[in-house]
């Protein structure tokens, strides 16, 4: 493994402090450094890192940590516990509008999995949820990007609306919209191409279809394995567009997925699914706790 | 002007700037300790000197020798590069770019459709093909992608193109099974060209952050990574985590993707990139020096 748990790490100190009759404020001190690392090798953003320990650091040099006969054990608790609230607690549900249909838009870097996660979602709305979602191919930019959901339609047996590639994404989510009311879809799922948090052109498009569609959730796809710059997107795509949530792909690899701690930060949206494979049917209700478990790799 | 000191608030300004560059934190505590040392040797007290040296430092770890940024191109027989890497790094882009410039050189390029996993991957990379002007060497969706290598090798050597792209799948380094049918895939290649393939390159995307490492390590194992090309460079990333690959495994970065058009590809250059690194806090620098006249 490229990093070791925070409960590995921790021991060297531990062990040094073991000898002793009491914790120190100093010894928490050398713990909340080697807390930091283990955040900062699991990619979380450097200035949210500052705040946390700041925040737990307080807690830490409180009784409940100091008088403690394991203080060692009682610094791993508080930091999960302050990590596991600022993660967001309880989990939570994609919305349904009032009046059906729901609109969602993905949007999202590229190759973040926004179009794959399209997929997944109709899947799990089908299968879960008793839905009839309608996915809507409004990349009209990365090649072969509405044929990959389209194929990704058959597999699942479920319909995918398109334009081509030679249409405004404005007016493709105006028609699939209207085509979802006639056909009686109650989710519209628009799959939207990546784009750079920083290209003005790309994101005031997502402005005007945000515009049309009246989207219900704006879902940002994020990729877990994303590093320090997690925040600069998530902080950029919620300020522009109101996020209402996001999505935590790959998470069925080995990384830390410290973004997951950064893309909640700073936009105190939840995570609201994560993605744990390539197939259609690897998608999971997204578990804070968990996350924070695996964050501090324990 | 600014005359900044070089003190403890200067060595942890730069701690931040190298870790919100994806540098490591490992990497970043080993480069600050050097760097206080030789600030300390050559009793340099002010920032504007200690810059140079920094940059420099940077520069020599990310780049050895002059050329080994270059690809190693056969002479007189065909090159076969293998794209390998996680998923949506950009492995089919930057094999559609690498084909325009090969074609703008003159080269007869073939490309080798070894995705057929994902959906549209063979439709993507057919496209591209088309941008470039090459032949795409593929099979159905779903089949055997070594079968497909194997077909591709055989049709480019008949050809008599100069050089083969070969496309995979995007894999996650953990998944024991599909990095076995890279290896695989691998193989296919060198029982047909005893020394193919020639260049083994590991996409990264500039966005990812510590798992990077892992990624270089897996697959360097499994496919004898012979360079990097790291991708996405043209949103606000950095893609530090090369400087920790660098130092660790020793593998060079050889392009860099700088946009999705079919000219967003260039040869790495370390100073430039190293120039890249710090391009938000000069500009921030320069801002303020401007601001004060
Ligand atoms: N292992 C794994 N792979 C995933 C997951 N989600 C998506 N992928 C893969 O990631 C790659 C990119 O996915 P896409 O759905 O094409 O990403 P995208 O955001 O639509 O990409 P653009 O449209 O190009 O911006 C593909 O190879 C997917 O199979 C996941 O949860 N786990
Ligand atoms: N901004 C930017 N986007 C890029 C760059 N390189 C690739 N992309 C985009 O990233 C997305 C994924 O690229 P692909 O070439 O499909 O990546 P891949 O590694 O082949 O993906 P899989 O085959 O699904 O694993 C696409 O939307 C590309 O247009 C780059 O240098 N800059
Ligand atoms: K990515
Ligand atoms: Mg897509
Ligand atoms: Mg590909």
């Amino acid at each position: 493994m490229a990093f070791e748990g925070l409960a590995e790490r921790l021991q060297g100190t531990l062990n040094k402090i073991r000898g002793k009759g009491k914790v120190s404020e100093a010894d928490v001190k050398v713990m909340m450094r080697e807390v930091r690392l283990a955040l900062l090798e699991a990619d979380v953003n450097f200035k949210v890192v500052k705040d946390f320990i700041a925040r737990v650091k307080e807690r830490a040099v409180g009784q409940e940590v100091l008088e403690s006969l394991t203080p060692g054990q009682q610094v791993v608790k508080v930091v999960n516990e302050e990590l596991t609230a600022l993660m967001g607690g309880e989990q939570s549900k994609i919305a349904t509008a009032q009046k059906p249909p729901t609109v969602v838009m993905m949007v999202g870097l590229q190759g973040a999995g926004k179009t794959t996660t399209t997929g997944k979602l109709a899947n799990h709305l089908r299968k879960k949820h008793n839905r009839n979602p309608l996915m809507v191919a409004a990349d009209i930019y990365r090649p072969a990007a509405i044929k990959q959901l389209e194929t990704l339609g058959k597999q699942l047996n479920m319909p995918v609306f398109s334009m081509g590639d030679q249409v405004s994404p404005v007016e493709i989510a105006r028609n699939a919209i209207a085509k979802a009311k006639e056909d009686h879809h109650d989710y519209v799922l628009i799959d939207t191409a990546g784009r750079l948090h920083i290209d003005e052109e790309l994101m005031s498009e997502l402005d005007d279809v945000k515009e049309l569609a009246k989207p219900d959730e704006i879902l940002l796809v994020i990729d877990a394995m994303t590093g320090q710059d997690a925040v600069n997107v998530a902080e950029s795509f919620n300020e522009r567009l109101g996020i209402t949530g996001a999505v935590l792909t790959k998470l069925d690899g080995d990384t830390r997925g410290g973004a997951a701690l950064s893309v909640r930060a700073v936009t105190g949206t939840p995570i609201k699914f994560a993605g744990m494979g390539e197939k259609t049917d690897a998608l999971e209700p997204f578990h804070p706790e968990r996350m924070a478990s695996r964050i501090l790799g324990m | 002007k600014d005359y900044r000191k070089v003190d403890e608030e200067f060595f942890e300004e730069l701690e931040d700037i190298l870790i919100s560059a994806d540098v490591g934190v490992n990497t970043v505590m080993q480069l600050i300790d050097e760097l206080k040392d030789e600030a300390r040797r050559r009793n340099i007290s002010q920032a504007e000197d200690i810059q140079p040296v920094i940059s420099e430092k940077l520069a020599e770890m990310l780049q050895k020798e002059e050329d080994e940024s270059e690809l190693n191109m056969q002479k007189n027989a065909m090159t076969v590069i293998l794209f390998v890497g996680v998923n949506g790094v950009g492995k089919t882009t930057t094999i559609g770019k690498m084909a325009h410039k090969f074609r703008e050189e003159g080269k007869k390029v073939v490309l080798a459709a070894g995705d057929t996993f994902r959906a549209g991957a063979i439709e993507q990379l057919e496209v591209w093909g088309e941008r470039a002007g090459v032949d795409v060497v593929k099979q159905q969706a779903g089949s055997d992608p070594a079968a497909v290598m194997y077909d591709a090798v055989q049709s480019a050597k008949s050809k008599g193109a100069d050089v083969l792209l070969c496309d995979t799948a995007g894999r996650l380094q953990n998944k024991v099974n599909l990095m076995n049918e890279l290896e695989k895939v691998k193989r296919v290649i060198s029982r047909e060209i005893p020394d193919a393939p020639h260049e083994v390159l590991l996409v990264l995307d500039a966005t990812t952050g510590q798992n990077a490492m892992s990624q270089a390590k897996t697959f360097s194992k499994s496919t004898d990574v012979s360079g990097i090309v790291l991708t996405k460079l043209d949103g606000t990333a950095k893609g530090g985590i090369v400087l920790a690959i660098r130092n660790e495994l020793d593998i060079p970065v050889k392009f860099v993707g700088l946009g999705e058009g079919m000219d967003d590809l260039q040869q790495f250059q370390a100073d430039q990139y190293v120039h890249g690194l710090f391009a938000d806090v000069l500009h921030e620098a320069e801002e303020a020096a401007a601001e004060r006249e």
